[in-house]
């Protein structure tokens, strides 16, 4: 797996995709630290771009890897490699070089800046740990939809159908069902609703580093332990592993199932 | 060496393999033979393990390949569309199949004897199909495999390219490989098979050498044999 | 007639003149118990009490005025029984002591120094520990209270009390007091009159500051951090309050400031941090916020209901989850001039004002109101849409409450 791995990432590496993100956020860093001067202001728009971006630039690049390299995948499966180890490697290919990308292209901004100077740098790094976490996440579910559909141009459709809906549609329903039950006891319910869609959880880990004097403004015992104590924080980044892991499984079990 | 036994493979609702039992044995060069859609490339798909069966079992040197890749050292493939990463060099691919399977020296030779030098450092991308059929052949052939499986080798070729091609496939079958050839080109067949399996519809309709497929349709000549299948089954 | 006349004279100038010092301790000096050495002590006289632990309680002073002085370890240890000091008189100084373990009940205000119809005191560099109430003033006035240090042992708000506790007084400066862990840092009902400045009030099961029906008193450069509820101000007028840091102040029912039935209050130079609500403004009229910081607050304002003429300008809006939550309409509440970091808009003719308004109040915050689990949404994408679609046609939230001036850089002081 290590090899394919190797290759994966060193392919991607290469390609100038790669460049192009690293180049954005790198760019993105410069603008929001230097024109803006206010290192508190750049880290929350960070999360806003983070939250959406990383999520639609994980699934894209994962999708457009899938089936640009199906020819190596070709090529790999009559080697003597396990199947699993073939996907798996490139699928870790994927989201480790999207990684570095995200990594590297935020952090020498806000190195330059100073960052380690401030108390901003928890902030940060949550952002990054999270970034991190939605591209693992994001170029699995990509893979998934991928290894589920021959055809590109379907699997491209409902790659991005699905971003849309975990970033956007998901949260108008949660919203509405919200408002429409009301009258019931919720917290529960809007907990759950948030670590059922991987998005949301990010966001309110970053919730309780940014919005943390609002959020315990509300009642509710259940809301009182989740954000008041650091069990938010341990169920969120639990609730975020199983978001890798479950898509990571079904990689290694669609992948064994497959003809090619 | 490869025994399939009561194959089933469906894609869909299309029934490719339709209870496919094969026996080959070691040493000699089999030709898998039929129409278009006849389940030829996933028969050997199959072997490689890259179709899985609905049904039956296929063993090489007698153990299972289901959930297996090892058994994969064994065999050499050559894949009928050369596919292949397109921004990677030719060097590196290489390199990179070396460094998967083990190394070997081999690929020197090969490299020569196909003229590949000039296209060591070119990205695959930019190679022409017979050129990208010829860092194929040499992949499939720089390692020492006791089974080669060939997969219409000769798309492709110039025609000096095919005489090396035909006289790299005698001597591996005089190391006394196994090696499986499908190919449309029923003159290469006739001169390199000793045996052929001719597949219709998911079954085997026949199997044995070239002389015996002659006396069973009384044909002269193998095209004029296989066309006379082709036509009594109505196809 | 002249021996009487000349006995008389010395009477009355050992009176005014020859104030006596008397010393208290264990052993070699004029007394061992303060209270014996109160009891004997003329008006006008100076105890010195030696270092070392009185075990004594309810001292009582009465129509007398003393001057009382510890030295550097002198601990009064009252044992869990009633008060530390009783008093009632006028010229009356306590300071240089250690009080501790004041008795706690459900019935009796039991404190460390209790000052009843005093005048013209002072409480200094007093250290109650374990206290149930610390001072408990009533119906003084002309007093000051600076450098003392309160802290209570007590586990909710019943069996605690407050630290600095005047009722019915005028004119009393507190200043440099550090309270913390009772129910109230800092109480005043019907206290006028009086400034309150440099204390620091933390870990207050209740509030850090609390006036009741006072009136015309002013408290700078406080800080208040991490009370149960933050800083009450209710019932009363002419309040003026600068300089004070409000900070983390979460829960429920937590604020920076909370303003009651409040008129014609000041408030600048404030720094309102990390609380749940900056300021929560509940019947407040003509009260002026400028040149204030609010800075990563969960609502850096709420205002409620019968709120009139009150003036926010010149604050600087900072990182709030939201800036402003408001009930019911504008009622003549005017937002001008502030600087508000989720601004968006442009300055095209460099004035240093944002060229399109800013619209404080968004539309999310209705639906929290409403929905509170909502909150968890928070900076949603989806949130953000509705929020903007909010902005360009306003129908939830009042339409003119518009900062028409936004600034484009923050406000400094």
């Amino acid at each position: 797996m290590f090899k394919i791995l190797k290759y994966s990432f060193f392919d991607l590496m290469r390609s100038s995709w790669s460049y192009v993100y690293f180049g954005f956020y790198l760019l993105l860093g410069i603008v929001l630290l230097f024109l803006n001067n206010d290192l508190s202001k750049a880290v929350i728009t960070l999360m806003n771009v983070i939250i959406v971006l990383v999520p639609l630039i994980g699934t894209i690049f994962g999708v457009m890897y899938y089936y640009n390299s199906k020819e190596f995948t070709e090529l790999l499966l009559a080697q003597p490699l396990k199947r699993s180890s073939i996907f798996l490697g490139q699928y870790l290919g994927v989201a480790i070089s999207l990684s570095m990308s995200l990594i590297l292209g935020l952090g020498l901004p806000f190195i330059a800046y100073g960052l380690f100077k401030s108390n901003a740098i928890w902030d940060f790094s949550l952002l990054l740990i999270v970034g991190v976490f939605l591209t693992f996440i994001f170029s699995a579910l990509a893979f998934n939809i991928a290894l589920s559909n021959e055809n590109k141009i379907k699997g491209f459709g409902y790659a991005i159908l699905m971003w849309l809906f975990l970033a956007i549609i998901y949260d108008g329903l949660f919203l509405m069902s919200l408002i429409l039950f009301e009258d019931y006891p919720l917290d529960k319910v809007s907990l759950i609703g948030t670590m059922l869609n991987p998005i949301d959880l990010s966001r309110t880990l970053i919730l309780l580093k940014l919005d943390i004097s609002a959020l315990l403004g509300y009642t509710g015992a259940v809301f009182k332990q989740f954000f008041g104590t650091s069990f938010g924080l341990i169920v969120s980044f639990l609730a975020l592993a199983v978001w890798v892991g479950l898509p990571v499984l079904r990689i290694t079990y669609k992948s064994i199932k497959k003809d090619f | 060496m490869v025994e399939i036994t009561n194959l089933y493979k469906k894609f869909g609702k299309n029934e490719v393999l339709n209870g496919i039992d094969l026996s080959i044995k070691e040493g000699g060069i089999f030709a898998v033979l039929g129409p278009n859609g006849s389940g030829k490339t996933t028969i050997i798909k199959t072997i490689l393990g890259m179709v899985i069966p609905d049904k039956g079992s296929i063993k090489v040197f007698d153990s299972s390949i289901k959930n297996n890749s090892d058994y994969r050292h064994k065999i050499d493939y050559l894949p009928q569309i050369a596919n292949f990463p397109s921004n990677l060099k030719v060097n590196e691919l290489i390199r990179m199949i070396k460094d998967l399977r083990g190394a070997t020296n081999e690929d020197q030779k090969l490299i020569e004897t196909f003229k590949l030098q000039p296209f060591i450092n070119k990205k695959l991308g930019t190679l022409s199909g017979g050129t990208k059929q010829k860092v194929n052949i040499v992949l499939t052939f720089m390692f020492n495999s006791p089974i080669i499986i060939l997969d219409e080798p000769t798309t492709g070729l110039d025609p000096i390219s095919l005489i090396r091609l035909k006289e790299l496939i005698a001597a591996e079958k005089a190391k006394g490989k196994t090696i499986l050839i499908t190919s449309h080109i029923m003159s290469f067949v006739e001169e390199v098979a000793n045996e052929i399996v001719f597949i219709l519809e998911g079954k085997i309709y026949f199997k044995g050498s070239i002389e015996e497929l002659k006396a069973k349709t009384k044909q002269q000549d193998f095209e004029h044999a296989i066309a006379n299948i082709l036509t009594e089954n109505h196809v | 007639m002249n021996i009487q006349l000349g006995i008389l004279l010395v009477l009355i100038s050992s009176c005014f003149i020859q104030a006596q010092t008397t010393t208290v301790c264990k052993t070699g000096c004029n007394y061992s118990s303060i209270k014996i050495a109160i009891d004997s002590a003329k008006s006008g006289d100076h105890i010195f009490i030696k270092k070392g632990i009185y075990k004594e309680s309810n001292i009582v002073i009465y129509k007398k005025s003393l001057h009382i002085t510890g030295e550097k370890g002198t601990i009064i240890d009252t044992q869990n029984n009633g008060y530390g000091f009783s008093v009632e008189a006028t010229d009356i100084i306590i300071k240089n002591l250690t009080i501790k373990n004041i008795e706690v009940s459900y019935i009796k205000e039991y404190a460390a120094i209790l000052l009843f119809k005093s005048y013209d005191f002072e409480i200094e560099n007093i250290t109650v520990e374990n206290a149930f109430f610390g001072f408990l003033i009533q119906k003084s006035k002309d007093g000051k209270i600076h450098n003392n240090t309160i802290s209570g042992e007590g586990k909710a708000e019943a069996d605690s009390g407050n630290a600095i506790h005047l009722w019915h007084c005028e004119n009393v400066k507190i200043t440099n007091n550090d309270v913390r862990r009772m129910r109230d840092g800092i109480y005043l009902e019907f206290g006028n009159n009086s400034y309150i400045s440099n204390n620091y009030s933390t870990e207050n099961m209740r509030y850090g500051l609390h006036f009741m029906f006072s009136n015309n008193n002013t408290y700078e450069n406080n800080i208040f951090e991490a009370n149960g509820a933050g800083v009450a101000v209710m019932f009363s007028k002419k309040i003026k309050m600068y300089n004070n840091v409000f900070k983390k102040n979460w829960g429920t029912a937590s604020y920076g400031i909370l303003l009651k039935e409040i008129n014609d209050a000041e408030l600048k130079h404030n720094t309102f941090e990390d609380n749940t609500v900056g300021i929560n403004a509940d019947g407040t009229n003509r009260i002026i916020y400028t040149e204030n910081t609010f800075k990563n607050n969960g609502y850096a304002i709420k205002v409620h209901g019968a709120c009139y003429d009150n003036i926010y300008s010149k604050n600087n809006f900072l990182y709030n989850s939201f800036d402003l939550s408001y009930s019911g309409n504008l009622n003549s509440n005017k937002f001008e001039n502030n600087y508000w970091s989720n601004y968006t808009g442009y300055d095209l003719n460099k004035d240093g004002i944002g060229d399109i308004p800013y619209r404080p109040v968004k539309l999310f915050s209705y639906l929290v109101n409403r929905t509170p689990e909502s909150i968890v949404l928070l900076r949603s994408l989806f949130i953000d849409l509705i929020d903007f679609s909010e902005k360009v046609s306003p129908v939830f939230t009042p339409e003119n409450l518009i900062d028409n001036q936004p600034l484009m850089t923050q406000v400094t002081w």
